[in-house]
């Protein structure tokens, strides 16, 4: 009776059929690390520029300045006019008209502390506070242009616009970088597995020889590579995401400001490791049963 | 079991077997021998699919090797036990792993009671944990063996078993190689070593094929 000692792991672990490659795996594993790691910051930007352009469309949205420019005489009329417009006007909730305080404070930047508004001849201003479904400003417009030529419209659509669009092509760019990133991920998976398949001909002639099918063989290197992928991604996940909360990158108010994660958004760079993984695992049978099928 | 019907092979173009007609029945014993470099080892391959014959047919337990899927060859070598003269082992796994790879790499649980019996049928079974480059050449072919049989093939085909081992160990793998033939295992050596198919004469009714002129043929009563 003997017994099999250290023999018996290839027995039930039939991923031992393919040694173990020391460099080559620690390299794949690294480098997948370093692609999860710049994810990170692509996701980041994706996610804090679309929270961007949503806070701008959000709180420039809200409301609208409608501005009324009458000789002295028509101005109460015209201003109960304008009144009544937008009080008959679907998507508003309520409108103010702006006090001569609040008036010099807003020119105050401007003109100085000193200066004499009540001297001036200043349009009126009424504030809009539109509904979150909004209102049809074109519609007003029209209206407006009909019944009270003076009054014009602002609902910060031109100040809006811009701002809106290069948060968009910045969330735009963190796509495109991640795309980026996951092709070159997907090429460096290529040629690792590439490499391990050509340093393992050996091994995979003496495997088709005792009747292994190529979903077998291939299987083998598709859990090892898959594994080392994921290990990998995960580690850079975590150092790139520790990265963000560690470093100050929320550097008070500006362009950047909320750069990074916040509350459930920290839940997407989780989605690095798995995807890794997938990405490994489609190139690395792709290029397994390339190989066997070339092998003949 | 196998039949060659008309099978031509070349390498780069330049012919080296013509016309090559084959049947391997239940139960033979052939002997293949024949100048090195004649074609011995390139028919070994063609008969168990690892080359594909240029022109003719070649049948498999009666399917065309031609037409046959890389699925359906690999199902066909555990009927096909081959021994190599360099054995082809895995070398990072120990020498009871090697002899049960053909059950590891078909996902078939091992079936270490017939494994164990296998390893002391071929006297190895105190060098289960060794790894193959720690043994000897006899020892190497003699667990080439053990893994060629394991699945119980119909037929063992081997290329030049004999090839790296001294006359007493060949004589010890012939004995192994008749002992399984009289369990009703079909046989072909190939051979350039004619004082082992002498010796096997006594032991078992064999045939002797032979390369010569890139044709095969039956060896006469010479040898």
């Amino acid at each position: 009776m003997i017994g099999f000692g250290q023999s018996r792991t290839a027995f039930t672990d039939a991923g031992r059929v393919v040694p173990a490659s020391g460099y080559s795996a620690v390299l794949t594993a690294a480098t997948a690390a370093a692609m999860a790691f710049l994810a990170v910051f692509a996701l980041a930007l994706s996610v804090s520029a679309g929270q961007l352009a949503q806070r701008w469309s959000q709180t420039l949205s809200q409301s609208a300045t409608l501005r009324l420019s009458a000789p002295e005489s028509e101005l109460s009329a015209q201003t109960a006019t304008v009144l009544e417009v937008l009080r008959t006007t679907p998507g508003i909730i309520s409108t103010r008209i702006l006090e001569t305080d609040e008036q010099r404070a807003l020119l105050e930047p401007w003109f100085g502390p000193d200066l004499p508004v009540e001297d001036l001849v200043l349009p009126r201003m009424i504030e809009i506070i539109e509904a979150p479904e909004g209102f049809d400003a074109q519609g007003l417009r029209l209206r407006l242009s009909t019944e009270v030529p003076g009054a014009v419209l602002d609902d910060h659509t031109r100040w809006r616009r811009p701002l809106v669009a290069a948060a968009g092509s910045l969330r735009g760019l963190a796509w495109v970088s991640i795309a980026l990133l996951a092709g070159t991920m997907a090429a460096m998976i290529t040629l690792a597995a590439g490499f391990s398949l050509a340093a393992n001909a050996q091994v995979i002639r003496v495997l088709r020889l005792v009747g292994a099918r190529d979903t077998f063989i291939a299987r083998a290197f598709v859990r090892r590579i898959t594994l080392l992928a994921l290990v990998g991604s995960l580690a850079g996940t975590v150092l790139g995401m520790l990265a963000f909360a560690v470093l100050p990158v929320d550097g008070g108010a500006g362009f950047l400001t909320g750069l990074g994660f916040s509350g459930a958004t920290w839940l997407v760079p989780l989605i690095i490791p798995p995807l890794s993984a997938l990405i490994a695992w489609g190139a690395t049978r792709a290029a397994a049963f390339r190989v066997l099928r070339r092998a003949g | 079991m196998i039949r060659l019907a008309n099978v031509t092979h070349d390498y780069g173009g330049r012919a080296l077997l013509r016309g090559v007609d084959l049947h391997i029945a239940p139960g033979s014993f052939f002997f293949l021998t024949g100048p090195s470099g004649a074609g011995k080892s390139t028919l070994i391959k063609l008969c168990y699919g690892e080359l594909k014959a240029k022109s003719g047919r070649i049948d498999l337990f009666g399917r065309d090797l031609a037409t046959m899927t890389r699925d359906g060859l690999a199902d066909t070598r555990k009927r096909v036990g081959v021994i190599h003269q360099d054995c082809k082992f895995l070398d990072h796994l120990t020498l009871a792993e090697n002899v049960a790879l053909p059950f590891i790499a078909t996902g078939r649980p091992v079936p270490e009671a017939d494994l164990r019996e296998l390893l002391e049928w071929v006297g190895l079974a105190h060098h289960a944990d060794a790894l193959p480059p720690t043994l000897s050449g006899g020892e190497r072919q003699r667990a080439a063996l053990a893994r060629a049989v394991i699945m119980t093939p119909d037929i063992v085909l081997a290329d030049e078993p004999t090839g790296n081992v001294d006359w007493e160990m060949s004589q010890r793998l012939l004995s192994l190689l008749v002992e399984l033939n009289r369990g009703g295992t079909a046989v072909m050596i190939a051979t350039h070593d004619l004082n082992l198919i002498r010796n096997a004469k006594s032991q078992v009714a064999s045939r002797t094929l032979r390369i010569a002129d890139n044709t095969l043929q039956l060896a006469g009563a010479e040898l």
